[in-house]
């Protein structure tokens, strides 16, 4: 898409504030602490069997209803949500984007 | 359980028959699908078919991939409470097994998924917090790379700056919402403990990105999304500013640009 | 940028793995053995969990490397699978080789990956003539391409094939004869297997080729019961090692001399000090291998 550009000038006033702005900060980065490690995520590959049950993954009665008969009862159920629409989500009338 | 164990009394003599033998195809579909009868020719030590054995792979399957979701979205599996991510990830673990044994991958069609399930129609925003987590999974699994000195900005000429384009971080992406996605993270997933109210009339669109070891969810500002999103598909700083002013006059260069480059969002200029 | 050689990799412990006993690595419990500088004998991970490009997981495992010798365990090749083996995912063992240049690398004699379906889950081989020839040529793949010699590890299964034509321990001989790959003795899995099949684990251990062995795994398992209302031990790895493990793990190193001993906890991860109280039990094992003096008569 081309788009009319902006002025020259008008982006190089911009990008001038931009940076002088961050002058001071810049150094967070580029120090990075030696013995910083970040969160440590739990692996996601295992070699372990399930649960220690032979049944939890495979109920054919809840694999029949599933998520399609259940009800969420997590939080976005309880979530307060301010305006006229405080309290349960299920009743969100807002225009829906399209699926 | 009283799930009817496969009787094939005959042909499971017969060691020439070709159920008798099976092959990972038999053995995959029957996995993936509780209703099938295990494929025949397994057997337990009495050498009788024996469901319930063949029935702990299934279980490992679906329990393992489905805690393997989970921990990838964890804003998700709060949003919706256990015992419905766990029938929600059955669903979607048995309709799209992974395509790569590398777990940190997979999960990708998940937001997708949540989008076009009809049962989650009235919970629109579940996708977008979803495709927030992916782009923090990726890039808690990026490649390290240093961020863009901004300084470097000031060696550029001032009539070529509008020509200059950026690098994108490895571990860069923006995720464009119409819901309040960084509130429904922040709350589901980082802050579990705090009870703000969050008001789905607010639309928010972030940055996720990791200049060092600690990714970050980074809101942005009116009209960030269209520049940030177009500096990264590789047009002019002047393009992209001009494609965000024309989307929302709210839209502010020096800001927009401040966070994306406090934030890390870049690695380098090049093309002026 | 991350293939160059940084100077704390210079400096990095030596590779080879002693004979002694090691630990899981699990992420959440790394600050605590980095910061207690831990007595473990080495470190064990599962390949794909650092198949990413960078970030925190390889920060980490740098760190751990630099201290200890490591051991690379991959649970995804799917060796024992009918389709051939996934180029780009051994070229990525192959890297995680250079990379870290573990002391031991293993895999399963298993399969996982069907198509284009990968299950997670460790999945049972027929003991035949083709899933030998198979096998094997998927062996020779893993070891030339990484280019060094693996260990593979003998299964935890729940079901037999009626097409199988030889045990398990001949399977696994030839397997090792054909291809030179060194074994990995999980006890923990030869006990499940045999109490799941109704044989004994004190025979299959008698017959098992120990001069092959270059590894041993111990972890705990789960207790059910099949269709039959038979014993089903389901290969966990969510508690303690058993009773039964350790005895039959006791007799295994007291024949064959102290071997590197590993345990493995994968679900309901244990705070630090339980895993580490296992790991110190596994020693005390070995050291009375070591030292015929205070061998317990058994």
């Amino acid at each position: 898409m081309k788009h009319k550009a902006m002025s020259a000038a008008i982006v190089a006033g911009a990008v001038a504030t931009a940076v002088a702005g961050l002058s001071s900060t810049v150094p967070a980065h580029a120090q990075a602490k030696e013995k910083c490690y970040g969160v440590s995520l739990k692996g996601q590959n295992d070699c372990k069997a399930g649960a220690g049950t032979t049944c939890a993954g495979t109920s054919t009665v809840d694999y029949q209803g599933n998520a399609w008969t259940l009800v969420p009862k997590g939080t976005c159920v309880t979530m307060d949500v301010p305006g006229d629409r405080h309290g349960s989500l299920t009743e969100l009338k807002r225009d829906l984007p399209k699926a | 359980m009283t799930m009817a164990a496969p009787k094939p009394s005959s042909d499971r003599s017969e060691s020439t028959d070709a159920g008798a033998a099976p092959g990972s195809r038999e053995f995959s579909e029957a996995l993936l699908d509780p209703e099938a009868a295990p494929p025949a020719g397994l057997v337990g030590p009495d050498g009788k078919a024996a469901p319930k054995r063949f029935n702990v792979y299934r279980n490992n399957v679906i329990v393992s991939l489905s805690e393997a979701l989970g921990q990838s979205f964890p804003a998700i599996l709060s949003l919706l409470g256990e015992d419905y991510f766990n029938a929600l990830a059955r669903a979607f673990v048995t309709r799209h097994p992974p395509e790569t044994p590398v777990l940190m991958w997979y999960g990708g069609a998940f937001a997708d998924f949540l989008e076009r399930f009809p049962p989650l129609a009235a919970y629109p925003y579940l996708a977008d917090v979803a495709r927030v987590e992916w782009a923090w999974l990726q890039a808690y699994h990026a490649a390290d790379a240093t961020p863009l000195n901004p300084a470097e900005l000031s060696a550029v000429a001032p009539d070529k700056i509008a020509g200059v384009r950026f690098a994108r971080h490895p571990a860069a992406a923006v995720v464009t919402s119409k819901w309040p996605v960084l509130d429904l993270v922040r709350a589901n997933r980082f802050a579990t403990d705090t009870a703000d109210s969050i008001d789905l009339d607010a639309p928010q669109s972030v940055l996720v990105t990791r200049p060092d070891m600690d990714v970050g969810v980074f809101l942005l500002r009116p009209g960030g999304e269209v520049f940030l999103s177009a500096l990264f598909e590789g047009t002019t700083l002047g393009e992209a500013a001009a494609s965000a002013l024309e989307k929302t006059s709210e839209f502010s260069l020096a800001d927009c640009l401040s966070d994306c480059l406090s934030s890390g969002a870049f690695t380098a200029i090049e093309g002026y | 940028m991350t293939s160059k050689a940084s100077p704390s990799r210079l400096t990095r412990v030596d590779a080879a793995i002693p004979a002694r006993a090691g630990a899981g690595l699990k992420p959440e419990h790394i600050a605590e053995i980095l910061a207690e500088r831990a007595d473990v004998g080495f470190f064990e991970v599962h390949a794909e969990n650092y198949m990413g490009a960078g970030g925190p997981p390889h920060r980490q495992l740098e760190a751990i490397r630099h201290d200890y010798p490591l051991s690379l365990h991959g649970v995804g090749l799917s060796i024992g699978g009918e389709q051939p083996l996934n180029k780009a995912h051994l070229q990525r063992l192959a890297e995680l080789n250079r990379r870290y240049e573990p002391g031991l690398f293993s895999e399963h004699l298993a399969w996982s990956t069907h198509d284009t379906a990968y299950f997670n889950d460790l999945l049972p081989v027929p003991y035949d003539d083709a899933a030998l020839e198979r096998v094997c040529d998927h062996v020779d793949a893993v070891q030339e391409t990484v280019g060094r010699q693996m260990l593979l590890e003998n299964p935890s299964t729940y079901i037999a094939f009626e097409q199988s034509t030889m045990s398990e321990l001949d399977f696994l001989k030839q397997i090792t004869r054909r291809t030179g790959c060194g074994l990995l003795l999980d006890v923990n899995n030869v006990h499940v297997s045999c109490t799941n099949h109704q044989q004994s684990a004190e025979d299959y251990l008698e017959d098992f080729p120990l001069h092959a062995v270059g590894e041993i795994h111990l972890g705990g398992h789960a207790p059910d019961t099949d269709d039959a209302g038979l014993p089903l031990l389901i290969d966990a790895h969510d508690r303690e090692v058993d009773a039964a493990v350790w005895s039959l793990y006791e007799r295994v190193v007291e024949n064959n001399g102290p071997l590197p001993t590993l345990i493995e906890w994968d679900n309901e991860v244990p705070a630090w000090p339980v895993l580490f109280a296992q790991v110190k039990a596994a020693e005390q094992i070995l050291a009375r291998v070591a030292e015929p003096g205070l061998r317990r008569a058994v």
